[in-house]
This record gives C-alpha cells, structure tokens and sequence, in this order.
C-alpha cells in the first residue's frame, strides 16, 4: 500500500503529462475519425484528379499532331506538336504534289511554315480567330472597367445613405441578372437593330456593362458595408468633403474587393455566349461563339478546337487560383461571405 | 478684402458645397439610368411583341393579334416537349449535383494536408466557359477518339455507347453536373464550416451515433445554404443555353432542345417568328419567377422552423 487513493497527487496539481498544445474534440478521437483523414486525403486527390481530366485532356489535345487526335483508341503518349496552334493562328491551304517538292527545297521558310510543311500544307495568312481573341479582350475589359466604376458609386451610396426604397431598389437591380439572356435579347437584338448597334464593339460592351452591373453592385456593397463607417466620419469632422473621403479612404480600403469583384466581371464577360452569338456576326464577333464554329470544312479539327480552348481557359484558371478567398462571394452575389 | 486671394478660393468652396443628397443621386443614377434602359424597356417591348404577328426577318410591321401566341405555343406538342426536356434535365442534374456537390463538401470539410488546394482544384471546372466545355466534350464523348467510354470501362469501340446520339440528354446532364457540382460543394463547405463545434462535442458526450448526428445536426444546419445552392443552379438549369449548344446544338432532331434552345431557333433560325418567340419568353419569364418563388417560400418557411 504505497499510495492510497488520498496521497496520490490530483491532476490539478500535476497537470497532464505532456503539455495541451491543441484542443482536441471528444468525438473526434475515435478511431474512426482518426483514420479519417489519410482517406479523405486519397479520396479527394482522386476527385481532383477525375474532374481535372477532361481539362488535362483538352491540354494534351492542344498538342497533339492531326493524326494523334483523331486516333482510336486515344494515345496518352505522343510527341509534342505545335499543329494544333498554327491552325488556330493561321489560315493554310494543302500544297499539290509539285508545289510540295519545291516548298522542300526552300530554306527560307519560317518556323510557322515549317510546321505546316510538315502536313503538307503552306500558310495563307493569319486567321480570324486572332481578330476575335481581340475582340473578346476588348469588350471584356472595358465593359469590366465601365461596369466596376459604376457599380462602385452605387454600392456605396447604397451602402452609406439612408435611400427611400432602398431594399427595393437593390431587389430590382438584383432581378435584372436572373432574366434568361435568351429572353431579353429579342427586343435587345431588334433595339440595337434599329440604332446600329448591332455587331458593334460599343454594343457588346454596353450590354455587358448592364448585365454586370447588378453584380458589381452588389458585391461591392457587400465590401463597402464592412469597412467601418466611423473612418469617413473622422475624415468628414477633420474636414474632408464627402468626396475626398470616398476618394482617400473608401477607395483604397475597398481595393480587394474592387478587384475581385472587376476579375469576377471579366470572366463572365470573357466567357458569355449567348448574346455574342445573338448580337454579332463578323465585326465584333468574339471567341466563345467563334470556337465551335471552327469546326471547320474537311472534318474536325481538335487539335485547333483545343489550341484555341486552352488559349482561352488559361487566364480563367489562373484568375480561379487568385480569387479562391472571394469565389464563395462571388458566385452567392455577395450574399455569403465566409 | 484681398480679391486676389478669394477668387482661387470661391471654386474650391463652392465645389465643397455638393450636398449629400446630389451626391446621391450622381452616384446611383448611371447605374438606374442603365438598368431600366436594357431591362425594362426591352421587357415592355417584347410583351407588346408578344401579342402581335412579326418577324423581324421581313419589312412587315407588328400586326396586334391578341392572345392568338400565347394559344398557339400552349397547343404546340413541340414546346411541350421542349419544356419537358429541359425539366427532365434540370431536375436529374440539380439533384444529382445536390448529392455530389454535398459528398464533397463533407468529404473536404476536415482541415488537411493540400485540402484548400484540393479544393480549388475541384472548383476550376465551374469558371469555365459552358460553350467551349461543351464543343470540347464532344471529343470527350466520342466513341472511337474519346476517352470516356475507356475511362469508364468500354474497352471495344464497336459495342460501346455512343452517348450523344444514345443517351444525348444523359450526356448533357453529364456534363452538367461534372460542371456544377463543385459550386453546390464549395456553398455547402461554408456551411459546414459555420457549424459549431460544440454541438458535435455535447452530441458525442450524449453518446449520439454519427449516423444520428449526421441526420440531426450537420444536415440541418447545412440545409438553407444547400437549398439556396439548389435554387441558384434550378434557375440556371432552367436557362440551360450555353452547354446545350456547345455539346448537342439541341439535337440529334430535338432530343436535347430545351426551351431556351428552342427560343433560339425559333428567332434566329428558319422563319425569324419573332412575336411568336416573344410570348414564349414570357412564358419561360413566368416559369422561372414561379419555380423561384416556391424555393424562397420553402426557404423562408424552414428558417421559421
């Protein structure tokens, strides 16, 4: 009987053996949970893995050769080819037997031309879809700006005025963005008929604009309501007019969300179909409408499908990575914020 | 009195002067301005269309016809049928995402090595461009050069399904779903993170099974935002556009034409039935503030609850 139950040292006085770094919860110290996460862990890399696979299939794609594309069953191994991207670039024509044999002799061929040689094919001229990755960068840009600029007055009037009919008014401009573009391009597409807008850099951006203005205005809200209103009024008792205020304090406080908010607007404007499939033909024609129309005479050609898709995804991915703290909000219209 | 001084001074003052109330008005009236002029004047435009015989293809001018669109479309078994597809398709792939996207969100929900890179991994589908991931699909799909059939178990071309032509609303839901899923994840992992812990913990302490704990806290607490998640993606599904016509273009014959697919053809291919397509965008207008309606009123309902 060394030690009876009232000589043994409490744990109060002791304290644990090793010191309590983390909490850990009750529940989850079961060997179940325990295990957990090495699974998670596994599972998780094989669903990234499987949802990533059409995306790395389209990069594989991109460079293949024309005959590793379309072969059956689909190659996994190949050697590189640049085939796929001087199609997109450019336009080519296929050489008969005679001009073959004299383009193989010439050494002053470019490497774009080298690479079509190899197909047997000479280049024309550049393609249309150089005009159109254009015409997107363009209209998606200063539609964003436009759409950001204006959205950033009215989410914070909104935001810092008492407004009659405020929720109202936030509801409608709420609204405008859950109409099918199906249905207001009708009477857009006859509007800009009549006032030549149709087809027109001008138009697009505009209409982009609007659609995401509502948007804009409601994230940027969201952004402008967290920054403490105490600030300005500092700013307002120290003498600055409201304007200066807006300018020296909302301004550079609201600058991530001014451009999450701006990198949300480019994408819908860089990946919208409907309306530029509606509202343009030639001139202001942009890539999402463009792509599957290269479809092409003379059969399929993925490998310029995929040249011009990876082109056109690359910014978006990049854009996912940088704005993975903000995706929540964007996508709920800044109604969940995490 | 120095004039020299209070003449640069006087526009300064004055600019100072701008009350709050035009400031107001400066700031929220491009915006208000450009709204109604894009959403509401077209929306009165194309009711008045829907009521009149037009084309936008000839020199005709609208001729006032009455409700005479509104009966034709009802009658039409063609639009029946559209409206019957792009219900079957919102209500497979919406559910099917539900289920998905909420697997993931439990699945990602523990804090662990690469778990926020995994994450954003999954979610790179949904920023995509919907046309240029459907056109490429079709790649994906196809019987002999794609790899879907192999990846899931079709070794032999020649007894394989071919999916677009087979089975071409299954392959839109398909793709639809690989698309969407992670959004439904990344708005039900929010609302997994929100969840207290203590709850689990006092529910562990009454020895509550994890069975029981799933299905009395987790799931309702993961519930509004799953259920805000599933009207987000019904309204888009009902809008359905972008992917249709990227994988399918509607077809083969109309197998895959959902209504907003079918507005498209109705004006922009074939006889331009301009009013014609004004009514059935009503119509669709009329279906998506209804469907929306139910939701927020269930939504609404449950937070009482």
């Amino acid at each position: 009987m060394a030690t009876t139950a009232t000589t043994r040292p409490t744990f109060a006085e002791t304290g644990p053996a090793t010191p309590i770094t983390d909490s850990v919860r009750v529940d989850q110290i079961t060997p179940l949970a325990t295990m957990g996460i090495t699974v998670r862990l596994v599972i998780s890399i094989l669903v990234a893995l499987i949802m990533l696979i059409p995306v790395i299939w389209m990069v594989m794609t991109a460079f293949k050769s024309r005959p590793d594309t379309t072969a059956s069953p689909p190659v996994v191994f190949f050697t590189p080819s640049l085939d796929g991207f001087v199609g997109l670039f450019y336009n080519r024509s296929q050489l008969g037997a005679g001009e073959l044999a004299q383009y193989r002799e010439r050494t002053d061929l470019s490497f774009i031309e080298r690479q079509a040689l190899a197909r047997g094919m000479k280049i024309l001229g550049p393609s249309r879809f150089v005009g159109q990755l254009r015409n997107s960068l363009i209209i998606a840009v200063t539609s964003t700006l436009l759409a950001v600029a204006l959205g950033l007055l009215a989410a914070y009037a909104f935001s810092r005025y008492e407004i009659p009919g405020k929720g109202d008014w936030l509801f409608f401009i709420l609204s405008t963005r859950m109409l099918p573009p199906v249905v207001v391009t009708i009477p857009i597409f006859l509007m800009y008929r009549a006032l030549g807008l149709y087809d027109t850099h001008i138009g697009l951006i505009l209409l982009y604009t609007v659609f995401n203005l509502s948007f804009s205005v409601w994230l940027l809200k969201g952004f402008i309501d967290e920054i403490p209103i105490e600030y300005e009024e500092a700013a307002l008792v120290d003498g600055y007019s409201r304007l200066q205020a807006f300018r020296k304090i909302v301004l550079p406080q609201s600058a991530t969300g001014i451009a999450a908010t701006a990198v949300f607007c480019l994408i819908f404007a860089w990946n919208e179909y409907a309306f530029a499939l509606m509202l343009t033909s030639e001139k202001a024609r942009t890539a999402p409408p463009a792509i599957p129309a290269n479809l092409g005479v003379g059969g399929i050609e993925w490998g310029v499908i995929a040249a011009g898709s990876l082109l056109f995804l690359i910014p978006v991915v990049i854009v996912t990575f940088l704005l993975r703290k903000y995706l929540l909000r964007g996508v709920t219209f800044g109604a969940i914020r995490q | 009195m120095n004039p020299s001084i209070s003449i640069p001074t006087a526009p300064r003052s004055r600019r100072r002067q701008i009350s709050d109330s035009t400031i107001q008005r400066l700031f929220i009236m491009p915006t208000l301005i450009l709204l109604i002029l894009w959403n509401i004047f077209p929306l009165f435009y194309s009711l008045f269309l829907s009521f009149t015989q037009y084309s936008h293809s000839g020199k005709a001018s609208p001729v006032w016809i009455g409700a005479a669109n509104f009966d034709a479309l009802l009658r039409d078994p063609q639009i029946w049928a559209s409206f019957a597809v792009t219900g079957r398709y919102a209500l497979l792939s919406v559910s099917l995402q539900a289920v998905i996207g909420f697997g993931l969100a439990l699945l990602l929900r523990a804090r662990f090595k690469a778990s926020g890179l995994l994450t954003t991994l999954i979610l790179i589908p949904m920023m995509l461009s919907p046309v240029i991931v459907g056109m490429f699909w079709r790649l994906i799909f196809n019987p002999l050069t794609g790899i879907f059939n192999y990846l899931i178990g079709f070794w032999d071309p020649t007894t394989s399904p071919v999916w677009l032509k087979d089975y071409p609303l299954i392959s839109v839901v398909i793709v639809d779903v690989w698309m969407w899923s992670p959004f439904v994840m990344l708005l039900c992992l929010s609302g997994l993170k929100a969840i207290p812990d203590y709850i689990y913990e006092a529910a562990a302490v009454d020895r509550a099974s994890s069975w029981r704990q799933f299905w009395r806290i987790t799931l309702p607490q993961v519930a509004p935002l799953l259920l805000l998640a599933i009207l987000f993606r019904t309204i888009e599904a009902l809008k359905a556009f972008d992917l249709v016509m990227g994988l399918t273009g509607g077809g083969p014959g109309n197998a895959t034409e959902t209504v907003s697919v079918a507005l498209y053809r109705m004006v922009f291919q074939g006889q331009a039935r301009t009013g014609m397509a004004s009514a059935l965008a009503y119509i669709v207008l009329i279906v998506i503030i209804a469907v929306s309606n139910v939701y927020i009123w269930y939504l609404n309902r449950m937070k009482e609850a």
